[in-house]
């Protein structure tokens, strides 16, 4: 460990503020943009699936109109 | 053989279905070693590596910052590629790959401009200058928005990625400048101590938490850009044969 204490430690020798609000945005970015890929895939499995199902009504109907 | 071998990969990876295969081998890997390499080498930076004898703390910044930047200035550099190839070739993984590249390289354009400005303000009095490196990393990250808001604009996908792809090539040119702007003209921002060739001038006890944080977030990237070009390749093969069994299966 390069501090005494975890005081010392989040204090970061009075540049605390500069460090952790560095890290804390970083994070922030790094993490909206993981979670947005990750949701966008959900996404269109989503979209995609909710198509199969309306084509598949669709020929259901036609088969039963005898069409 | 080498020749070859690239000819293959390159013929291989460039069919949609092949790289959906290949990535979901390899995405359940790469995502949490690409973390843990990130956090392990994040909490050996902040809690472990020595004060730097003039500046204290605060240069703890640096262990987010460098990796930020080259792997924004790295993922710009690939972004150019898949340009080049999608506007002269006109392959559909590189018209993804422009795609799927560009949102995470923009993010970490902008951690990049964000803790250099933090950690300008306790080292130099100031949080922005507008000198030669950071003004070109400023344009990096217009360039990345760009690309990313031509794609959105245009409606049809090819002749989007046509339009990005050329936006892509020329921004390579301002990565160069990023690059040498400390070598070329005075700046405030010091020059590289980390040297691919020859030796580093930073301790080994703040470069090896450097260079793995680096890999962490390196790898970070690349599989934040398999997921986004897996939804992408899903879409755009939506009417094949192979895209509509996985849905109907539920598959991942």
């Amino acid at each position: 460990m390069a501090f005494d204490s975890f005081a010392d430690f989040l204090a970061m020798g009075r540049h605390g503020f500069y460090v952790w609000s560095a890290y804390g945005i970083s994070a922030l970015l790094i993490i909206a943009s993981m979670v947005l890929a990750v949701r966008g895939q959900g996404r269109v499995r989503q979209t995609l699936a909710r198509q199969q199902r309306r084509e598949q009504q669709f020929s259901e109907v036609d088969d039963e109109s005898g069409t | 053989m080498v020749w070859k071998t690239l000819k293959r990969w390159y013929h291989q990876l460039g069919s949609p279905r092949y790289f959906y295969t290949f990535s979901s081998t390899v995405l359940p890997w790469l995502t949490p070693i690409a973390l843990l390499t990130l956090v392990t080498g994040l909490v050996w930076g902040l809690a472990f590596a020595p004060a730097d004898y003039q500046q204290g703390n605060s240069y703890r910044i640096i262990f987010i910052h460098v990796p930020a930047s080259s792997g924004a200035l790295m993922g710009y550099m690939a972004l150019g590629v898949a340009g080049l190839v999608a506007v002269v070739w006109r392959m559909k993984m590189a018209e993804v790959m422009l795609k799927a590249i560009a949102p995470f390289g923009a993010a970490l354009a902008a951690i990049s401009l964000v803790t250099g400005a933090l950690w300008g303000k306790p080292t130099w009095g100031t949080y922005w200058q507008w000198d030669a490196r950071m003004t070109s990393m400023l344009i990096l990250l217009f360039m990345y928005v760009g690309v990313i808001a031509l794609q959105n604009v245009i409606r049809d996908p090819r002749q989007a990625a046509r339009a990005a792809g050329l936006l892509a090539m020329v921004g390579v040119i301002n990565v160069v400048i990023v690059k040498y702007s400390v070598e070329w003209v005075q700046t405030l921002h010091q020059g590289s101590t980390l040297k691919m060739f020859g030796e580093s001038t930073i301790d080994p006890a703040m470069k090896y938490p450097l260079l793995i944080s680096m890999l962490g977030l390196w790898l970070l990237y690349a599989a934040n850009v398999l997921i986004r070009a897996r939804s992408e390749v899903m879409w755009r093969e939506r009417r094949s044969k192979w895209v509509g069994k996985l849905v109907r299966e539920g598959n991942r």
